[in-house]
Formats: structure tokens, sequence, C-alpha cells
């Protein structure tokens, strides 16, 4: 019995963080790939300390629903989960290519595949430009767009911007969009000053973020100049300094990131049919109207 | 249809409800063939009070279509054709391997806590059938559970909250996905965001009507995620209590502060904690942890029916303020109150920390707690600052703003 079990890290204050993962499960469900889906978290319950005993299966996937490897992926969930024996030279990585570690969880003596995070596949890189698709509505968008993937800048986490230089730099090798930038919340290039990093009228601005929340619906729209105050709203597109800025929100909200969650299982082993084509299929941006 | 009900007056009078007429089900029936059909001849499935086995003709072969019932001392030999009959005679036994064999399945907590619903006590299948054909109700939380048996032998559940009971199905949402019940545990019925899902703020007014017992287990799963795990480890002598001292020495980051806050000089901290988190008013568990596996808490644990195994994440954030705020040394300050002023104080305290602000009428000035009244004493007892009396908060400052800790705290939630 092949179980997938999907941790992140949900919220005591915001009663929207854990939307995104709900949904992701939900796909992955509908696909049938797996016998249970089940999800766990740091601040919403079943907990991380306890999700595993909620799991029926012996064949079990944990896919972290983070953007970067870090403190989370690298110390809280092995600990929380009681992986027997975790080390983080387990998944042998520089800090971008994390991929599975087959490990035994104390809590159920039950072996889980952890697997890497989310946001450093390479299918992230897919999900990012999906996002650009859907929220300028067209399946084409590139030509006369730049786009800007945004995060942390290492001041909290060092891999946190390896991980957007990676996506930007796979999707400007494209050459789908006129320009591809990487800016950073907290260190040069800085996303407050976007207008000056692109030459085009029209910029996609996607946050690689999880869920909507206080960087993504407050700190980012008023650094970048959307609005005065996030009460306010903003519209997309909103005109900066004479640039279009189309903010997309948190990434992890597209509904492709269930697509990367099903990648990390299957790298890790996991036996998946046809559900990643259907996944692919069934999240696609509607073409024409 | 058209057999009169029996009259529920007659099971009363008996002392004890009658068993239902179960019809067996051809998939049922079917079930059973193939279970024998992976056994060896003469090797016996067993039912509640007999078994049946393929017939066994001694020479290690099966003869096709042959079955032995053996029912008491007197093993009986019977086509398939017999076998159905005498299956469908003793329908309930059957149905009843087949609900928990076949539909419930293996999983240990799923099978312990369905079983359970409808037998408490290891009852005979008649006197269970006879129950849930009457509806056996059980409080798992908030919640409210009715199981019941179809005249096919199959378990229905209805899903509640305990202040519906009673309710007709057609007053309250109906649900039939038992992951819809995610939207119903976000939100108190005030609107306000739930954290922590055991907490005593269920709202009310919807109803799983018709669930199968894999759907029942999983609704339940849903609104209390892992309760039913750790019930069923706590039945099976098996609980993992991870008490204070372990949880917060294991913390890092942010939270890692939180293991200074214990620091030798007793466990009284920890009771405040837990009289402030932990009291049934403010979560269903029941806390089984303590401050270490040698020093129990002096703070009631509450009467829940699933345990509470270690600090909770909410438990851990608040932690990680007290530990901050409880660094600070006491001062003296120098207040003029009236005696009710200071009562009043105490009635504000009391109103909040028991989350009754919302039940104090507008114009019942006899409630310290009441709007006005409260307005009343900042008008007269603060200063422009906001300073109570006049009083600055670090007589060296003006101002004892913590603008800078709040932000701090952003980065617990992201």
């Amino acid at each position: 019995m092949q179980s997938l079990v999907i941790v992140a890290h949900g919220s005591h204050l915001n009663p929207g963080s854990s939307a995104p993962t709900y949904d992701h499960a939900d796909t992955v469900r509908a696909t049938g790939a797996f016998d249970e889906v089940r999800t766990g978290f740091w601040k919403e319950e079943p907990h991380f300390r306890e999700v595993l005993r909620t799991v029926e299966g012996d064949e079990i996937y944990v896919v972290p629903l983070f953007v970067s490897e870090g403190y989370f992926t690298e110390q809280v969930i092995p600990r929380e989960l009681r992986l027997d024996g975790w080390d983080v030279s387990e998944w042998d990585s520089d800090g971008l290519s994390a991929d599975q570690a087959a490990l035994v969880a104390e809590d159920v003596d039950r072996e889980v595949h952890y697997c890497g995070p989310v946001g450093t596949h390479r299918a992230m890189t897919d999900v990012i430009v999906r996002r650009a698709e859907s929220v300028t509505g067209d399946p084409d968008v590139g030509e006369g767009f730049g786009l800007a993937v945004v995060g942390h800048g290492t001041e909290r986490n060092e891999n946190s911007a390896k991980a957007i230089e990676y996506h930007a730099d796979r999707i400007a090798e494209r050459d789908r969009f006129d320009e591809v930038k990487a800016l950073y919340m907290d260190e040069e290039p800085e996303v407050d000053d976007l207008p000056e990093f692109f030459e085009s009228d029209d910029v996609v601005l996607v946050p690689l973020f999880i869920a909507d929340g206080y960087h993504t619906q407050e700190d980012i729209p008023e650094d970048v100049g959307l609005c005065e105050d996030h009460t306010e709203g903003y519209d997309v597109p909103t005109e900066v300094d004479g640039t279009r800025i189309w903010y997309a929100g948190a990434v992890g909200t597209e509904p492709l990131m269930a697509d990367v969650i099903l990648e990390r299982a299957a790298d890790a082993g996991a036996d998946l049919g046809t559900a990643l084509d259907d996944v692919r299929e069934t999240t696609r941006v509607a073409t024409g109207d | 249809m058209a057999e009169p009900a029996s009259d529920p007056a007659d099971a009363a009078r008996d002392g004890a409800p009658e068993v239902p007429e179960i019809d067996l089900p051809s998939d049922t029936f079917d079930a059973v063939l193939d279970a024998l059909a992976e056994r060896d001849p003469g090797d016996p499935l067993r039912f509640e009070g007999f078994s049946v086995a393929r017939a066994d003709e001694g020479d290690g072969e099966s003869a096709p279509d042959e079955y032995v019932l053996a029912d008491g001392d007197r093993p009986s030999r019977l086509s398939e054709r017999e076998l159905h009959e005498a299956l469908d005679e003793r329908a309930p036994a059957v149905t009843d391997w087949y609900a928990f064999e076949r539909v419930v399945g293996e999983f240990g907590p799923r099978r312990a806590f369905l079983r359970w619903l409808e037998d408490a006590d290891g009852a005979t299948v008649a006197t269970r059938y006879a129950a849930l054909a009457e509806g056996v109700e059980r409080a798992w939380g908030e919640l409210r559970i009715t199981a019941t048996v179809t005249d096919r032998g199959e378990r229905r559940y209805d899903v509640r909250h305990a202040d519906d009971a009673g309710v007709s199905v057609d007053e309250l949402d109906s649900y039939d996905d038992p992951l819809d019940a995610r939207e119903l545990v976000t939100f108190d019925e005030k609107g306000r965001y739930r954290p922590l899902k055991t907490a005593p703020t269920l709202a009310g007014g919807w109803v799983f009507p018709d669930l199968g017992p894999r759907d029942a287990y999983e609704t339940v799963e849903t609104i209390y995620p892992a309760t039913v795990a750790n019930w069923h480890r706590e039945r099976e002598g098996e609980l993992d209590v991870t008490h204070w001292r372990e949880t917060m020495e294991r913390q890092s980051g942010i939270y890692g502060v939180i293991k200074t806050w214990d620091r030798g000089e007793g466990h009284e901290h920890v009771n405040w904690v837990a009289e402030a988190c932990c009291d049934d008013s403010q979560c269903l568990k029941r806390r089984e942890w303590q401050y270490d596996d040698e020093t129990d808490l002096d703070v009631d644990g509450g009467d829940g029916v699933f345990p509470c195994r270690e600090p909770c994440s909410v438990v851990v954030s608040a932690a990680r303020k007290w530990t901050r705020l409880e660094s600070e040394q006491p001062r003296t300050y120098e207040f003029e109150l009236t005696p009710s002023e200071k009562e009043q104080v105490e009635e504000i305290i009391d109103a909040v920390a028991d989350g009754r602000i919302d039940e104090i009428r507008e114009a019942d000035t006899k409630e310290g707690a009441n709007r006005y009244r409260t307005r009343f004493l900042r008008a007269k007892l603060f200063d422009d600052e906001g300073n109570l009396g006049g009083v600055p908060t670090d007589p060296d400052e003006e101002d004892g703003d913590d603008a800078d800790e709040d932000d701090a705290d952003e980065d617990d939630e992201e």
C-alpha cells in the first residue's frame, strides 16, 4: 500500500496557510496514484510529530511543501518525524539537489522515503512559468514580457537565493520571456526597485512562496509599490514607474504544484502510473475564452 | 415494508432490544466463498458461534462446492446452495465478519475505533445488532456519532456536533465527503480561525448523515486529527508521552530559548501554562504529559476521551512568548485605585481569560468587564500615553513600546 504524506508549515494565525497543501493533496488524491494521501503540519494538526501514526501504508513517501533546503527540511522535519539516523549528508546535496533518503521513522517503525523540498525540483521551473500564464490569462505569455522570480535573500537561508537563481536561469535559457531576473526581499537586487531592472513594459512578478500570507500579501505588494497599504488591495496589472507589474502571488497556490509533489515521489521510487500526465493536463491554463 | 415495525415497547418490557432481521447480501456470501477458496480444505473460517470450511475428502483434495459447517458439536456437510441458506440464517454473524474483515480492514486505529463505537465491552453480535438497530451513540470531543445497521448488515454512521443531537437532518447542512470537514473545522461560530482543532469551539449546524465505516473514521480523523491513533495507542498501553522538559529540550531555532525557562526552581511556571492552555475549557484532549517523568503537574489534565501526549505547537509558541516575558524582573508600581476599581480590573481579567466578553451585555454596567465600565476606567486612569495611573512602565522612559519584539515574532509565521 503506497502512501503520500505532504508536510507543510501551516499557521496559527492565517486560516489560508494550509489551503494550498489541501488543494494539492486533493489533486494528487484524484489521480488515484496513492492508496492514501495525508497532510501534516508544523503549526497545525496533525503535527509532524503525529502524522505518520495516521498513515496506514507500508510504502511511505514524505514530500515537504517548502521552497528551499534549509532549517525546516534539514532539521525540523526529520527530527519531528523521528527519522532514525538522519543526517543532512543523507541527501548529499549542494543546496539544490536533495532527492530522497530512505530511513526508518521510529514513530511507526516503518521505512519512509524522505524527499527533497518541492521548491528546488526542476519541475518547479514549469510551475513558475505556469503561474505567469495564470496571472496574465495567456498560455503563451512571454514575448514582450519580463519575468521576476522573487524570494527571501540569503539573510535567512543561504539556499533560498540558490533556488531563486536556479529557476530564473532555467527560465532564461528557454528564451521565452524577453528578460528574466532573480530579485530578493532582503538583499540586492531588491524587489523594491523592480522597474529599474527591466526594460520590458510588462513584468510578471512571481514570489517563490508556498502559501499567501504576510510576505506575499503585505510585504511585497507594499515594497514594490503596487499599493500604499495592503488593505487597499491592488490591480493586476498595476503600473509602477512606467512598468506594468503583473503580481502573481505565491507560486505555491498554482495547481500545477501537485505535479512537483508527484515528481518528488516518483524520483524516490513511487509507482505513479499515468498520474504525472493526468495532473499536467487537469491543471492547464484554459486557452481562448 | 409490509411487515409492521416491531413495537419498541415490547423490547423495553423484555429488557433487551430485538435483533433486527438481516438479509445476507450476495457480495457478503461471495466474500465468504472467496475467503474459503484461499484456505486449505478443512481450515475453518470462524464466525461468532460457528465456523465454515471447505470439505476435505481425506486425501487433502477438496470436494468441489462442498462445505462443512460446525455449529456446536455436530458438523454438517452442505452444498453451496445449502451453505447459502445456512449463512442466511446466521446473517448477523456473517455480515459482522464482513463489516470488520472486508470493509473496515486491519489498520489498528480505524478498526479499534469502529469496534468501540458499537462495542465498548466485547458484546455478542446479537447484542450489538440489537443496539445498532436502535442506534448506538458515542461522544468524541464535541462530536456525536451514531452507529446503525441496515437490513443488509452494513454499518452506517451519522456524525454531527453534539449540540445538534436530535435535530432533523433536513435542518442541518448535509455532507458526504469526509474531506469537506476541513472547511467545517477552520472557523468557530463567530468566524474566528481555530488554530487548535481540539479546542472546544467546533461550530455546529452540519451533519454527515450516512457514512460508511471508513468514511466515518476519516471524518473523525479530519475533525480531530490523530486523536484516534493516540487513543488507540493508549488502549494498547503504548502511548508515547513526551513530557514538558523533553519537549522543550528538543526545540531549536526561535523556540530554543524555551528550555531556559526551566531553571531548576520547580515547575510552577508549567502549571500556569497547563492551566492557561490545557484546561478542558481550552482543549478537549486529556493532558497526559507532565513536567518530567518524575514530576507531575499540580493542575487537572482534563476528562477528554482522547489523550494529549506532548505539549502541542500552540503551547510551544505561547511558551516562547512567556519565556521572554517571564525573564523580566518584577518592579513595584504605585497606583491609586478605589476598591471597586481593583475588583473591576480582576473582573476584566476573568472575563477575557474565560472568553466571556461577548456575553456581557452592552448596558449591563453591573459587570466590571462591561464596555462602558471599562471605557470609563480608561478615561479616568490612563494618561495620554496610555499609562495606567499616569505611571510610566519604565521609569527611565516615557513610553514602554515593544514594537520591535512584535516584529521579531513574525519569524514565527510565514
